[in-house]
């Protein structure tokens, strides 16, 4: 290793450690506490002092999966023994499991309109982004600028006209019309990243296909599209995340088919006041994909998220 | 890779002429290309927004579809500057929006700083710091009510830890004082890493010869800080400002969940009063005309803003 003057010294690289590290532990308190709050019992998770130390439980999970009805001693008593984990948990509290909870239904539609919306926004944003990056468009600049000003739009400011002409068109609370909705707000950020990434990748190859015989279409998925594949992961990614966490569109256009967890997860109720075990694990399963995914992938997403600031 | 027809016959055909016969014009193909996404925006982001405008003159009720609508012109935008509960929301959101920014740059700033000190593992810790701001801001906003719950929560909890306060004698979301400034911790928590990623990347466009040429002259540790560091990330710091700050302008999900606008309405922010008017009151021209003048507000601001960023720039 060669020494620079301006490298800081191994004391001063101890302190901003320790001060970093410090501050990550802090940070992921929220968040830790939450996926502790999911293994506990209701009485335990309200419990004060907070118990850091506690018997785990699955309660949350249970609760979050099914709807229970209280039963009488009796009713219980006369009950053939229980078949699984779940149904002995539940009976611990004088209840019988009646079914399953909307949840699984939810976390379904997030799915769907999340990669639904991420495949769209992705398809149509590499042709404009390409189409942009390659071809000479009139008045491209300000169709760019017009693509990105989209975003500076408040959700709720659009909300109203997009709630009437859904109610119009019988796209209220349906996947497509969320996938199209999610599209639309991702597709101006699509557009900028994608395009940054294929003006990167050098007009000869394609240009060399064109010789070779290759239409435009060709050289564009056979050439381009393999060259610009990391961008387009990396710009998924980001295109995903937004879906997978919007709320206010969700919780003002969606109340039943098409739902997706964000405005569900805050509506679990147990019994006698809020199932904060059930909530937190609503809340440990929708996060933690997200989370794994930002450290799995963290170089491309950092990058990602700097991106706009440092091409400038 | 099987060879499909069209390749053997484009290879035996001249390239121009091959173009000619079977591909589409390369002005046709950018139409096609850029078509789709302009037809998309177009009917879901700039037709609604004209709706908007519209509506904004109407005293329209989307509740009662079939009542006539009329036309009062600039009435809904006249009472809506007269309403002094829209103009405490504008205060609220202002309160929000300056904490939050003064909050995320010093610390999202600092952090940064330290970070680029490039200690070992600084990467893999630089991203657990940023988790937070990856996550749902409902789902996230909605498990923080349980922290800041008086009695049993943990933020009060730690608070009485440190202080030694009762933990029943505060509510943090329940308390006119208090509440304005939990959705302050909570958002700074969940932002700063931003700050944080857009300074870095700002720190690591300084290239180091500029730092050795200052050593050279002898120029003192903090001088380089003032001198070199601070004007070389500033034009970052201020566009991470310019995006959080339309952000927060905006902001809905992560305060809806944690004070639902409350206790009164001291945390009811702009967005929510909107949604108010415009989904509970159903009084959708007035909430039109609302949401214009926000937009426009933030469209107006981040312009001036914009044109002070290039200002910085050049320099």
């Amino acid at each position: 290793m060669s020494y620079s003057v301006t490298d800081p010294s191994k004391r001063q690289k101890f302190i901003a450690g320790t001060l970093v590290i410090l501050y990550a532990l802090i940070t992921m308190v929220p968040l830790v506490w939450i996926m502790m709050t999911s293994f506990k019992t209701p009485p335990d998770s309200i419990s004060y002092p907070p118990k850091v130390f506690y018997q785990p439980s699955l309660e949350g999970y249970v609760n979050l999966f099914t709807t229970r009805t209280r039963v009488s001693a009796e009713k219980l008593a006369s009950l053939p023994p229980p078949e699984n984990f779940a149904e002995e948990i539940v009976r611990s509290r004088n209840m019988v499991i009646a079914g399953p909870s909307k949840f699984g239904g939810r976390f379904l539609n997030s799915v769907i309109i999340g990669f639904g919306s991420t495949f769209l926004s992705i398809f149509l944003g590499t042709l404009a982004a390409y189409a942009f990056s390659r071809f000479k468009i009139p008045l491209a600049d300000d169709l760019l600028f017009f693509i990105l000003s989209t975003r500076m739009m408040p959700p709720i400011a659009v909300a109203i006209p997009i709630f009437l002409m859904y109610r119009q068109l019988g796209l209220s609370d349906t996947h497509v019309g969320m996938i199209l909705l999610y599209t639309a707000v991702n597709i101006s950020l699509a557009v900028w990243l994608l395009k940054g990434f294929i003006d990167e990748i050098p007009r000869e190859y394609e240009e060399a296909a064109l010789i070779d015989g290759y239409t435009r279409f060709q050289a564009f998925y056979k050439v381009v599209l393999p060259q610009a594949a990391t961008g387009i992961a990396s710009t998924a990614i980001f295109c995903l995340i937004f879906a997978w966490n919007e709320y206010a569109f969700a919780v003002l256009l969606t109340s039943g088919t098409a739902q997706t967890a964000p405005p569900f997860i805050p509506t679990i109720i147990g019994v006698g006041g809020l199932d904060w075990p059930a909530i937190a694990a609503g809340a440990t399963l929708f996060l933690l994909p997200v989370m794994i995914f930002t450290v799995l992938l963290r170089k491309h997403l950092l990058r990602g998220i700097t991106f706009g600031a440092v091409r400038k | 890779m099987s060879e499909t027809t069209v390749d053997r016959v484009a290879r035996k055909t001249p390239a121009r002429v091959a173009r000619k016969v079977k591909g589409l014009s390369d002005r046709a193909i950018a139409w096609l290309f850029v078509g789709p996404t302009i037809f998309l925006l177009l009917t879901i982001n700039i037709f609604p927004l004209i709706w908007t405008i519209n509506l904004s003159f109407t005293n329209f009720k989307a509740n009662r579809p079939n009542r006539a609508v009329e036309y009062i012109g600039l009435r809904n935008y006249e009472r809506i500057l007269g309403d002094s509960d829209i103009w405490l929301s504008m205060q609220a959101t202002a309160h929000f929006l300056f904490w939050t920014l003064f909050f995320q740059v010093l610390i999202g700033f600092t952090l940064a700083w330290l970070i680029n000190k490039k200690f070992k593992g600084n990467d893999l810790w630089t991203t657990i710091i940023v988790l937070p701001m990856m996550l749902s801001p409902a789902v996230v906003g909605n498990f923080w009510t349980f922290l800041y719950q008086p009695q049993i929560g943990l933020f009060n909890y730690v608070i009485t830890f440190f202080t030694g306060a009762d933990p029943s004698s505060f509510q943090m979301l329940g308390s006119v004082d208090l509440a304005p400034w939990s959705i302050v911790i909570v958002d700074t928590w969940m932002w700063t890493p931003f700050v944080m990623l857009i300074c870095l990347a700002g720190l690591r466009s300084i290239p180091d010869y500029i730092y050795e040429a200052a050593e050279i002259d002898r120029a003192s540790k903090l001088r380089q800080f003032f001198t070199i560091t601070i004007p070389m990330v500033l034009p970052f710091l201020m566009l991470a400002v310019l995006f959080r700050g339309i952000e927060n302008f905006k902001m809905f999900d992560l305060v809806v969940q944690l004070t639902g606008g409350g206790p009164g309405s001291t945390t009811e922010m702009a967005s929510i009063n909107l949604k108010r008017e415009a989904f509970e009151k159903w009084r959708t021209g007035y909430s039109s005309a609302f949401a214009i003048i926000l937009f426009v507000t933030v469209f107006g601001l981040a312009s001036i803003y914009v044109k002070a960023l290039n200002k910085v720039k050049e320099r």
